[in-house]
């Protein structure tokens, strides 16, 4: 794939190595043919898929926009609104709802656009076989590529139909107004519902060039606290996810799994397994799968299996930064060198070496892997949880030797992902079993497979050397991140001399994306780096970042931050505060923190936080909100306490009564700062605000204690 | 071993036949359809399984059927009355205390269970007993925030 080649620039849309295992697949079967089988009439407005993977999906317009009543259908369609014979207004995209609340803002995207309630969209979501093909749920890329596209869909989509009713009640198109879901001329005396004009439609459009969008100024959906659509279900246990999912005849599945990585199958005696009732018995290779009539017997069968594994000799924990290290490569990519380190260095009065080091961490999602497979004729539909549907139809498909078309991938809103859900693995495990018993099998891994069998954010290594001015000003800037990633590796702070470079590397352990990628190490890296050097010319933490910040959006989120948090006040002995701010993915971050230190047991206490974000224009302010302070909260995990020990292939903390995530008791009190920013394009919100947590919190257990700590998660460290 | 035939199940008795050591989750979850009870970590960490057992908090992963086949036994399907949510329900969705969904089954049935010996709690014993229940998407906060509400501790709603 092509590799940090626009790292940095405005809409980051190079996707970060480690959001994907393999090149982006661009198989995009949802064709015009497909499309004009499966349209059968009413209104039908389509995004072209070259409107979504264009750098700049704002105001980009379709090359097939030709007017207002092209009947032109793209070869590639991303998305499509479809108003029915009946009325119903339906949206399909490939998108999937893991508790970011996107289902709720792209109906109100849809809903604005419509002049219709929200309640009145259904989102058809994440279906390989109805929606088109998605990359992916990832990368912050819903708000600012898929919601502005479905947006002019929505608007063009009321053009057609304001121009039918018009035909049909015999008025002007501009008398033609939507209320409650009617369409109404001048005097009201006329009306006609959605069904009204729908019916006996066969209209088919792409999005034209010149849908006018409605002004920011003038939203009455978009940029309102809509609650979260279907919440009733969640409160009431009524929403099923994969794991709740019964098919007829269904059983139950399990994998038989080595106590450790990278093991390979000596022998296995299946035989007393095989003669329990019930039971089936899948060997193919180093697979082992047990498929049961139901969970009492599922594990009378395993019991009853006797595997012998090898493994070979694999490294630990205590060595992983060594290895590192060691094993990486000259450079690759994220280099963008200005200026000069050696002029940088010579025109300091103060210079500073530091490394800085981040653990493997698991995402833990709530929900763990789940999937329940069946097969009708050779046809095969999976139902599970992950952030790429059309990904996992390829992973099915490859796996079992069969075409995609012949594959359904089904997402039901799932229970969380945080980048960790990007993979099949449990999906075609359960397709395995499914193929070999003539059964609906559903499979769900275990809080140790979980954490043992799924990936982890990756470890990294990361050396500073700078230069300083007395006077603040950062003259020289060297920044090598080894095997973490190169994700917000640039930064937004003018530095005249600067060489920074991402080193890939041998990774022990199976790595992958985590929200925010290496976001967050980078700028623990970078935002403690620049705290020292702060300290070393004696300048306050908050100036000294100002004096080197050229950009107006990262110092008005610094400023907001500082300002509410009350910067610079007294505080009780044993306290301290830092703070800290970023850029990634169109959106700016700043977060401020202040921590007690016990001084006998070195007790870490979060006390309060502060966190000031901007994304451009707010959609959804509650679940901004909502989302913000989730990722202050999952940040506090990896920056106090959340790393994964491993050594010899085995994962030795693979339970939560070992591996600890925050809980109620270590949440502080959080104050939110949104800067509505309406003048411009909105973007994603699920992943920059974790980026700030984990150097301000470093920096105020500098404040607190004199202990500058330079490894995540920090309280292991403190001596 | 002896095998359980009946269960009580929100002020249901509902016929089953498993093995008394099976887990109550696995029991509510996959013999009888009450899929609201969620699986997190099967060693009573996370709290997604939590359910009343006589009014009681109780984790279902970790708890054999045979101990409790005699009690009655709440799951979040028998929280709503006529239509009606629980309080708690309603004030979930009024603090938007909620993202994945996942957990919210197993925050309400703690919650209800500490309303009902506690029904004024203060922030501190609100804390102090949700402590066990594990939101991986951070929504802890507007969870407290819901136990206020249904408390009448709170009118405010959180942005």
């Amino acid at each position: 794939m092509k590799e940090e080649l626009e790292l940095g620039s405005e809409f980051d849309l190079e996707l970060e190595r480690y959001e994907l295992f393999a090149d982006p697949i661009y198989n995009f079967t949802f064709n015009r043919r497909q499309f004009l089988r499966a349209f059968s009439g009413g209104i039908a407005l389509l995004v072209p898929m070259s409107n979504l993977v264009t750098t700049s999906g704002q105001q980009e317009q379709g090359e097939s926009g030709r007017g207002r009543m092209d009947q032109r259908v793209p070869n590639e369609i991303g998305a499509w609104i479809h108003i029915d014979e009946a009325g119903t207004v339906s949206v399909f995209t490939g998108k999937v709802e893991l508790g970011q609340n996107i289902r709720t803002s792209l109906a109100q995207a849809v809903a604005e656009e419509l002049h219709v309630m929200i309640e009145s969209i259904r989102m058809v979501m994440a279906d390989t076989d109805l929606a088109p093909f998605d990359m992916g749920t990832f990368g912050s890329r819903s708000i600012p590529f898929m919601a502005p596209q479905l947006r002019k869909a929505a608007a063009a989509a009321r053009e057609s139909l304001v121009a039918l009713a018009a035909e049909q009640m015999k008025v002007a198109p501009a008398e033609v107004r939507i209320v409650n879901a009617r369409f109404v001329n001048h005097d009201a005396s006329k009306s006609l519902s959605f069904a009204d004009v729908a019916n006996g439609q066969k209209l088919v459009k792409t999005i034209p060039a010149d849908v006018a969008i409605t002004a920011v100024k003038d939203w009455t959906i978009v940029g309102k606290s809509v609650p979260k659509v279907g919440a009733r279900d969640f409160v009431t246990g009524k929403h099923e996810y994969t794991s709740d999912l019964k098919r007829p005849g269904m059983l139950f599945g399990r994998i038989v799994r080595p106590a450790t990585l990278n093991s390979s199958l000596v022998s296995a005696d299946t035989k007393a397994a095989e003669a329990i009732r019930g039971v089936t018995v899948v060997r193919d290779g180093d697979f082992i799968g047990l498929a049961a009539t139901d969970p009492q017997t599922l594990t009378r069968a395993e019991r009853a299996i006797a595997v012998h594994w090898k493994a070979p000799g694999q490294p630990a924990a205590a060595q992983l930064f060594e290895q590192l290290k060691r094993e990486s490569s000259p450079s690759r990519g994220g280099a963008r060198p200005a200026g000069s380190i050696t002029d940088g260095m010579a025109a300091a009065d103060k210079k500073l070496s530091q490394t800085y080091t981040v653990a493997f961490i698991a995402h833990a999602p709530l929900e763990p892997r789940a999937a329940v497979a069946e097969w009708n004729d050779n046809k095969l539909t999976v139902w599970t949880g992950t952030q790429r549907p059309f990904g996992v139809r390829s992973e099915l498909a490859e796996a079992l030797h069969i075409p995609e078309t012949s594959v359904r991938v089904i997402v039901p809103d799932t229970g969380s992902g945080y980048g960790g859900k990007h993979t099949g693995e449990c999906a075609v495990e359960a397709a395995r079993l499914a193929r070999a018993t003539g059964k609906p099998v559903k499979l769900v891994w275990t809080r140790e497979e979980e954490f043992t069998w799924a990936y982890f954010r990756p470890a990294g290594v990361i050396e500073v050397s700078s230069g300083v001015k007395n006077d603040g000003t950062v003259t020289a800037w060297e920044f090598h991140n080894y095997n973490s990633g190169a994700s917000a590796i640039q930064s937004k702070y003018a530095f005249p001399n600067q060489n920074i470079q991402f080193h890939s590397s041998k990774s022990p352990l199976r790595q992958g994306s985590y929200r925010g990628l290496a976001a967050t190490a980078n700028h623990f890296a970078r935002e403690v780096h620049m705290d020292e050097l702060a300290q070393l010319v004696g300048i306050d933490p908050v100036q000294f970042r100002i004096k080197n910040i050229q950009d107006e959006r990262l110092k008005a989120v610094l400023e907001a931050a500082a300002k509410s948090f009350g910067w610079g006040a007294k505080k009780e002995a044993g306290r301290g505060a830092g703070i800290a701010c970023g850029f990634e993915k169109g959106s700016y971050i700043a977060t401020a923190a202040e921590v007690s230190v016990d001084p006998k047991t070195k007790k870490v206490k979060l006390e309060r936080v502060v966190a000031s974000f901007e994304c451009g224009a707010i959609v959804n302010p509650r679940h901004l909100h909502n989302q913000v302070e989730g990722a202050v909260v999952q940040a506090i995990g990896g920056a106090l306490f959340e790393g994964i020990d491993f050594q010899n292939g085995q994962i030795m903390n693979s339970k939560f009564s070992r591996y600890r995530v925050p809980r109620f008791s270590d949440t502080p009190p959080i104050e939110i700062v949104l800067l509505d920013r309406k003048d411009l394009p909105s973007a994603g919100a699920g992943e920059t605000p974790i980026v700030g947590l984990a150097p301000a919190v470093s920096s105020a257990i500098f404040e607190a204690t004199g202990q500058r700590l330079r490894s995540l998660p920090l309280v292991p460290n403190l001596s | 071993m002896a095998n359980i035939t009946s269960l009580s199940v929100n002020g249901r008795k509902l016929p089953v036949n498993v093995d008394s050591q099976t887990s109550l989750l696995t029991v509510l979850r996959d013999f009888l359809n009450f899929t609201g009870t969620k699986y997190g970590c099967g060693e009573a960490q996370c709290g997604a399984c939590t359910v009343l057992v006589d009014g009681q908090m109780t984790r279902s992963c970790t708890m054999p059927v045979g101990k409790v086949a005699s009690k009655q036994i709440t799951t979040i399907e028998g929280l709503e009355k006529d239509g009606q949510l629980h309080p708690l329900q309603n004030a979930f969705i009024e603090a938007d205390a909620m993202q994945c969904g996942y957990c919210t089954s197993g925050m309400i049935m703690s919650g209800v269970a500490l309303l009902k010996k506690n029904p004024k709690p203060s922030r501190a014993e609100i804390v102090k007993h949700m402590d066990r229940n594990m939101c991986r998407c951070g929504t802890y906060l507007r969870i407290v925030k819901a136990i206020e509400i249904a408390s009448g501790a709170s009118k405010e709603v959180r942005k």
